[in-house]
């Protein structure tokens, strides 16, 4: 926020046209598609009696997709943290042929539709498939089992991570290390006690987003799970199944508690974001 | 190409001193075991899906041999090409419209001091933190048969929910910060010293736009309409709610995948999810193009 506008006294709101246009406008437009659209849920849920709120939301069923969602999303936030940092450090410290299209590609879950991922995921992890055949002979089911929710949710989660890691290691300060080195640790200790900490806010905040977009996503898990109630079927599917059941008010109040629970993690990332900031002016 | 391996890893570190380890940076092992680790992990969760998709498109497992011909076949099937056409159309109207918001928000927010800015800036997010099947549930609560206008729009013979309209909603909801997102960080670090000149030099508002603004973020719009555009063609959970799946009128690609693998079409599904797996290459070579270009102007 260092923009010389940000500096200028109140009267520059005049010197620039456009104001009254772009207010309007944005606000019209945030409002008609987002806003009113979003509201409807909240208004819809207000609308029912705490009695049948609390049946639709925590019934056994509904209960167990909660379950499935949060642990499979904390287990793909999880193994993307780790090796999310182990990518990050490689393609910012370490160069190696190849390193450009590697770093490209760490982006491939933005890119690549989740519908397709979710085919290809099955396909690969099935009994006949190219991880699936070696896995299966030792009892190991990743298809159609929750095992196989929490690989595509892994694959979604790839990018969030790296993407916020690269950026804090590659405005790390050398000197730090070379003080730290000078003062006699070595590098094991360097690396634990002077370059980790830097990093962990920024590794807490790719966690997060890695969480809060596991958490809703239904393209490719639909794929690779069985959907089976109790056992493997995530909230975002239960809702799918309430509007084909025409239970509407059902499926709007779990929405709802989704809706809560990801606009807590979008304040918590926020925060999480501000800190980091801080963390790192200092 | 081991040699070349060993030589390029330690090519840009200083020699050190008498051959001692150094704490400042890492031992050869580490560095070979975490290049390792870190392509293995790529390599199976993202070149493997990657490969499967290409692969399964046009490896006849029967005769052992690519081919072409059931390739083509299916992407020609009129269902296909419906929803070929069908994407296409969804994403001609969510991307503009996107933009346009975008490059509005961007201007008001980089542009002006104004009361609610910050959580104006939190709204635009918003999208990005609902799941896609909340996104496509809350238009059928505004506009399905039980919603808000489900009635009125019932007895007027409209319909939104369950054909186009409600896909080129719920894909404009889903799609809705990515221009934002990229342009207002971009016109606060350039500030707006150059729209003051023109202002200053005579130029009207529309002038100071097209001449000196627009040039500036250009590349910052191209990379948030090409992120735009991809998720915006490949949208699945928001569009599935909406659509009503109804064969060569309501399927976009990414549902006529689904149509096609869960009806054991294997070999078909995967022909149309390659189309969407070569546009997904396609963003991500332009995405490295143009943070490239920014890079190396930032350098000069």
């Amino acid at each position: 926020m260092t923009n010389p506008a940000a500096t200028l006294p109140q009267p520059s709101r005049r010197v620039l046209p456009g104001f009254g246009l772009s207010l309007g406008f944005t606000l019209t437009y945030l409002g008609l598609i987002v806003l009113l659209p979003l509201s409807a849920a909240f208004l819809k849920t207000a609308g029912m009696s705490w009695h049948d709120f609390v049946a639709a939301v925590a019934s056994p069923r509904v209960m167990a997709s909660y379950r499935l969602s949060f642990l499979a999303s904390l287990a793909a936030g999880l193994v993307n943290s780790f090796f999310g940092l182990i990518v990050a450090w490689v393609l910012v410290r370490y160069s190696f042929p190849g390193r450009r299209i590697v770093d490209a590609l760490v982006d491939l879950p933005f890119a690549l539709p989740t519908a397709v991922a979710g085919i290809a995921l099955t396909t690969i992890y099935n009994k006949n498939g190219w991880v699936g055949q070696y896995l299966e002979p030792h009892g190991i089911k990743v298809a159609y089992t929750s095992i196989g929710v929490f690989v595509a949710l892994t694959f979604i989660g790839v990018p969030f991570v790296v993407r916020t890691l690269q950026p804090v290691l590659l405005e790390l300060e050398p000197e730090i290390e070379e003080a730290a080195a000078s003062l006699g640790a070595n590098r094991w200790k360097t690396l634990t006690r002077v370059i980790l900490p830097e990093l962990y806010p920024a590794l807490l905040t790719g966690f997060a987003l890695a969480f809060a977009r596991a958490l809703g996503e239904y393209g490719s898990v639909v794929f690779i799970s069985s959907n089976m109630p109790m056992h493997t079927e995530i909230t975002p599917l239960v809702i799918i199944t309430k509007l084909e059941q025409y239970d509407y008010q059902g499926a709007t109040a779990i929405a709802t508690v989704m809706l809560m629970a990801s606009f807590s993690m979008l304040l918590l990332i926020n925060l999480l974001q501000k800190w980091s900031r801080r963390y790192h002016r200092i | 190409m081991a040699a070349v391996i060993v030589s390029s890893l330690s090519a840009p570190m200083p020699p050190t001193a008498g051959g001692a380890p150094r704490a400042t940076h890492d031992p050869v092992w580490v560095r070979w075991t975490l290049t390792a680790v870190a392509l293995v992990f790529l390599g199976f969760f993202l070149v493997l899906p990657l490969a499967a998709v290409f692969t399964e498109a046009l490896w006849d497992s029967q005769k052992k041999a690519f081919r072409f011909g059931p390739y083509l076949a299916a992407l020609r099937d009129p269902d296909a090409l419906a929803a070929i056409k069908l994407t296409l159309i969804t994403a001609c109207i969510a991307v503009p419209a996107n933009v346009i918001f975008g490059v509005a928000a961007a201007w008001l927010i980089a542009r002006f001091q104004f009361r609610g800015k910050s959580l104006l800036s939190t709204l635009i997010d918003l999208p990005f933190a609902v799941s896609p099947v909340i996104s496509g549930l809350i238009y059928v609560l505004v506009f399905g048969l039980p919603g808000w206008f489900g009635g009125w729009l019932d007895a007027h013979d409209i319909k939104i929910i369950f054909a186009v309209p409600g896909i080129v909603l719920a894909t404009t909801f889903v799609t809705f910060p990515f221009v934002a997102r990229e342009l207002i960080p971009l016109m606060q670090a350039q500030g707006a010293d150059e729209e003051y000149a023109a202002i200053t030099l005579g130029a009207n508002g529309w002038q100071t736009f097209w001449r000196v603004t627009l040039p500036n973020i250009r590349w910052g719009l191209l990379y948030g309409v090409i992120l735009c555009n991809a998720r915006a063609m490949g949208e699945f959970g928001a569009v599935s709610v909406v659509s009503g799946h109804i064969r060569g009128e309501t399927n976009t690609m990414p549902l006529h995948v689904e149509i096609l693998f869960n009806e054991f079409n294997s070999g078909g599904a995967f022909a149309v999810a390659s189309l969407l797996a070569l546009l997904a290459i396609l963003t991500l070579i332009l995405k490295s193009i143009i943070e490239w270009r920014h890079t190396r102007s930032q350098r000069s």
